[in-house]
């Protein structure tokens, strides 16, 4: 019957390819996630546009902004891109103890960075110029929290990363999950330069 | 303890949703018991909920998109019943505030919770086979999707039994959908189960674009792949650049009405146009999503039954491209009467008129594809020619829509319900359905009963016609859609003859349901013994039916268009190779399951605002997420004995009718 044997040459030739290069499969998807994040962020910043004069008889982004301080928390985030990097560094040359003190470095500096922005919210709520008291507040509360927030996605995933790592070592699967997150981490201080430049540089105007 | 929620929120005093509430218990227990009492759940368990497997996780959509569409239609029908009925000194049996309900259940389930879902089950179910895969790109992101869209699912369901749901429609525009009009809980209902839902949409369309980019089978170049994989390409494409709108819309308002934020409400600056730009901007790409892949299941079928290759495969290709990218920048045609000027109408009219052109290539590209062929009127070929003439007139009614000064007589009344729906059901559905009876015997090993298919098919579009015609003439007649009751005896008439068509397509939802359980009594004799039932030119029908949980036990090498018809032509089908490798296979798990229900129970506690519950929901959602991330026992290898073993069961199967089927590839099957 069908058992005509095939001509040998191609017949386990791609066997399982399927499932081959899984860490390229993996960054490429993470990358198209990064995409529709990329999205998610222009959907808000777009609004955030629309909004930005509906003070409402509220301050305007010239009465509450302190550059100085927003400088200081954007060299802290910069800095902990530089510190993921040479984190990537050391992991390519499979050195697990540079690795985890880089990475631990760039928790430390993304952390400051989110303490800065609580207290910079703080301050803002504290001073009656909340979230609820105008479009306006609302979009820049909602577009620098998200940013916010995905910052702090980043650092408990480091957290997750660092444990892996120290216990794993640097394998493949490790490798390719520090390179996502390099990529989320790099993404991340993309779009805060974005955040920077629109709502503040452009807000103190 | 438990926020807003109180025992008030169940609707003793309503006597439908009582009744209907005791018929899903009574049903649930049966279901329960009977599973309990067969000692179903592990099986149901370990072979079905925590399944990774492409196959299987489509089918799981299907069934939950065939009982929303029950759902969905229960809707419907009491609409039209309470319309038939409602006029003048008649005030029907649905009251306002219930009815309000009712349209915004029926519109947000037939969407997102039925159209989505069957779309995405065939998906599941066909592309990784038509490329030559073993499975998706990331098999457990695949099982989160399905899970993260039941979550969705049982929060509108739970709606119907606790608390209320949105009275908004399914668009929720604000104000009305922000906190000082709609103070309930249905809008909270909406938003989390859009969210819940929305999140897998997302994660399908990465995890599609990465398994369709990189693992087609050597040799099937982006050009080489088949119609239907194409059109979900285009489809997921718009999905990961439409959804995160979605998403962030749903958030916007979600902070409006739980944080009392001010982006689109009437005071202290917000804007309530911003929700609805936003809002079609995700919304319009939603319903090529939808129809693309339609599109492509009809272009399998009517090549496959028509036994010649598509004509016109590379302007077929453009057309859903051009589509794909004109599907963005149509979205203000919802609402040309905002006001945005003439210019900007002008601008989104034409725009939308073009779209018909690469839609009509299509149409002609369908109609040469049948000329000079040998069509074979099997259901799914009946349901691809209605769709040819009532989508058509669906096309035509938005040409005529999307003219803005027409638009500022017709919006929101019944002609543009009656356009819509004539391409949904007319494109969408009738395409989910020719795709479930094409493939679904490559799903479960048998084929459906063909009278009975051919029976649903013909009440369905007379009842469509029948119920959405009079909708036309009531728009031009001037009746504004979302009504309950009218004043115009006028109206009536027309009514009524729909109320009928609904009945009708009640009938053809019948016939459906006689055609799974007659075909599931009658599989021995509808077996499809070869994994061919069609004459099939996709790679699909090169496997057995139903496939191997690993597909293809050797990886096919494609060397043309329809790489399976090439092969068959070669004489290079069902041939063995004299050895079997290993397969490199993913490992069930339940953390797709776990998520997603700890998900439904996070979008329950925020909408009851029982704010503990949200935290230890959303922390174990995370966790378990984790805890996932620690497990490197998610796979293995497929030895070549059971290989050996499965593929040594499949081709004695069907070694005795094989010399008839090459000669004689489909005719006497049918």
């Amino acid at each position: 019957m069908s058992s005509t044997v095939m001509h040998s040459n191609h017949a386990v030739a791609h066997d399982d390819h399927a499932h081959h290069d899984t860490g390229g499969n993996t960054v490429f998807g993470f990358w198209l996630y990064l995409m529709t994040d990329c999205i998610l962020f222009a959907s808000v910043f777009a609004t955030y546009a629309v909004l930005v004069n509906h003070t409402a008889g509220g301050p305007s982004g010239k009465d509450i902004f302190e550059l100085p301080y927003v400088l200081g928390e954007t060299a802290l985030l910069l800095v902990s891109s530089c510190t993921y990097g040479f984190a990537m560094i050391a992991a390519h040359r499979g050195f697990k103890g540079q690795t985890l003190a880089w990475l631990a470095a760039t928790f430390v500096l993304g952390a400051g960075f989110i303490g800065m922005e609580l207290n910079e919210f703080h301050h803002l709520i504290a001073e009656g110029f909340g979230p609820d008291k105008s479009a306006f507040l609302s979009s820049f509360f909602t577009l620098v929290g998200m940013h916010g927030l995905h910052v702090t996605a980043g650092l408990v995933w480091m957290i997750v990363m660092m444990l892996q790592v120290s216990r794993r070592g640097l394998t493949d699967r490790n490798n390719t999950r520090l390179m996502c997150l390099s990529l989320f981490w790099h993404f991340l201080d993309i779009v805060w330069i974005c955040v920077f430049t629109i709502v503040y540089l452009m807000g103190t105007i | 303890m438990f926020g807003k929620l109180t025992l008030e929120a169940v609707p003793f005093h309503e006597p439908i949703i009582m009744i209907t509430l005791a018929v899903v218990a009574i049903a649930g227990l049966g279901i329960f018991g009977a599973i309990t009492y067969y000692r179903k759940w592990g099986y149901l368990w370990t072979e079905w909920l925590t399944s990774v497997d492409h196959k299987k996780i489509g089918v799981m959509y299907i069934l939950v998109a065939l009982i929303m569409l029950l759902r969905g239609f229960a809707d419907a029908i009491m609409m039209r019943g309470q319309l038939a009925i409602a006029e003048g000194a008649s005030q029907g049996y649905l009251p306002p505030e219930h009815y309000d309900q009712i349209f915004t259940a029926h519109g947000v389930i037939m969407i997102i919770f039925m159209a989505m879902p069957f779309m995405v089950g065939l998906m599941n179910i066909a592309v990784p086979l038509q490329i030559g895969a073993r499975d998706v790109a990331f098999p457990f992101l695949n099982s989160l999707s399905f899970w993260l869209f039941v979550a969705g699912a049982i929060l509108v369901n739970v709606s119907l039994g606790v608390g209320e749901f949105a009275r908004t429609g399914w668009v929720a525009y604000p104000p009305l959908a922000e906190l000082g009009y709609s103070p309930g809980v249905g809008v909270d209902y909406y938003i989390w189960a859009l969210q819940l839902s929305g999140l897998g949409t997302l994660l399908t369309g990465v995890n599609f674009l990465v398994t369709v980019f990189k693992m087609r089978a050597p040799g099937m170049t982006l050009m080489k792949m088949p119609v239907f994989t194409w059109t979900c390409t285009f489809t997921n494409i718009l999905i990961i650049a439409s959804f995160p709108i979605l998403t962030a819309t749903l958030a916007l308002l979600s902070l409006d009405r739980y944080l009392d934020m001010h982006f689109f409400t009437n005071e202290l600056g917000g804007n309530a146009m911003m929700y609805i730009n936003l809002f079609w901007a995700w919304g319009h790409p939603e319903v090529y999503i939808l129809i693309l892949p339609a599109f492509g299941i009809f272009s399998e079928v009517i090549s496959t039954f028509s036994g010649k290759k598509l004509f016109g495969y590379t302007s077929m290709i453009w057309a859903s491209g051009a589509i794909t990218v004109l599907g963005f920048v149509v979205w203000l045609h919802h609402f040309f009467t905002m006001g945005s000027g003439a210019n900007v109408n002008a601008f989104f009219g034409v725009a939308t008129m073009v779209i018909s052109v690469p839609t009509g290539v299509k149409l002609f590209n369908w109609l040469f594809t049948m000329f000079r062929g040998r069509v074979q009127f099997t259901t799914p070929v009946l349901w691809t020619l209605g769709f040819m003439v009532t989508f058509t007139v669906g096309g035509m009614t938005g040409v005529l829509l999307a003219v803005p000064g027409a638009d500022y007589v017709l919006h929101n009344s019944l002609f543009l319900i009656a356009h819509f729906h004539n391409t949904i059901i007319g494109g969408a559905v009738f395409g989910y359905l020719a795709g479930f009876t094409f493939w679904f015997p490559k799903a479960f090993g048998f084929k459906l009963d063909e009278r009975l298919g051919k029976g649903a098919f013909w009440c369905w579009i007379t009842g469509f016609f029948v119920a959405f015609m009079p909708l036309y003439i009531l728009g031009f007649m001037g009746m504004t859609r979302r009504l309950n009751h009218y004043d115009n005896p006028m109206w009536q008439p027309y009514l009524i003859v729909a109320f009928f068509g609904a009945g009708l397509i009640l009938c053809g939802i019948l016939f459906q349901l006689a055609q799974l359980v007659v075909s599931l009594r009658n599989r021995e004799s509808l077996r499809d013994v070869t994994g061919d039932p069609w004459g099939g030119r996709t790679l699909e029908w090169s496997t057995s039916s139903p496939p191997p949980f690993y597909n293809f036990a050797v990886t096919p090498t494609v060397r043309a268009l329809d790489a399976f018809q090439d092969m068959k032509e070669r004489g290079e089908a069902y041939l063995r190779p004299d050895h079997y490798a290993p397969i490199h296979m993913p490992k069930n798990t339940s953390a797709g399951v776990i998520i997603g229900l700890l998900g439904a129970v996070f979008g329950f506690a925020l909408v009851w605002h029982i704010w503990w519950l949200g935290a230890v929901s959303f922390i174990g959602m995370i966790a378990t997420f984790i805890a996932r991330s620690y497990n490197e026992d998610v796979d293995y290898y497929v030895q070549p004995d059971e290989i050996e073993r499965v593929e040594n069961r499949h081709h004695a199967n069907f070694a005795a009718p094989r010399s008839v089927l090459n000669t004689q590839p489909v005719a006497e099957q049918i």
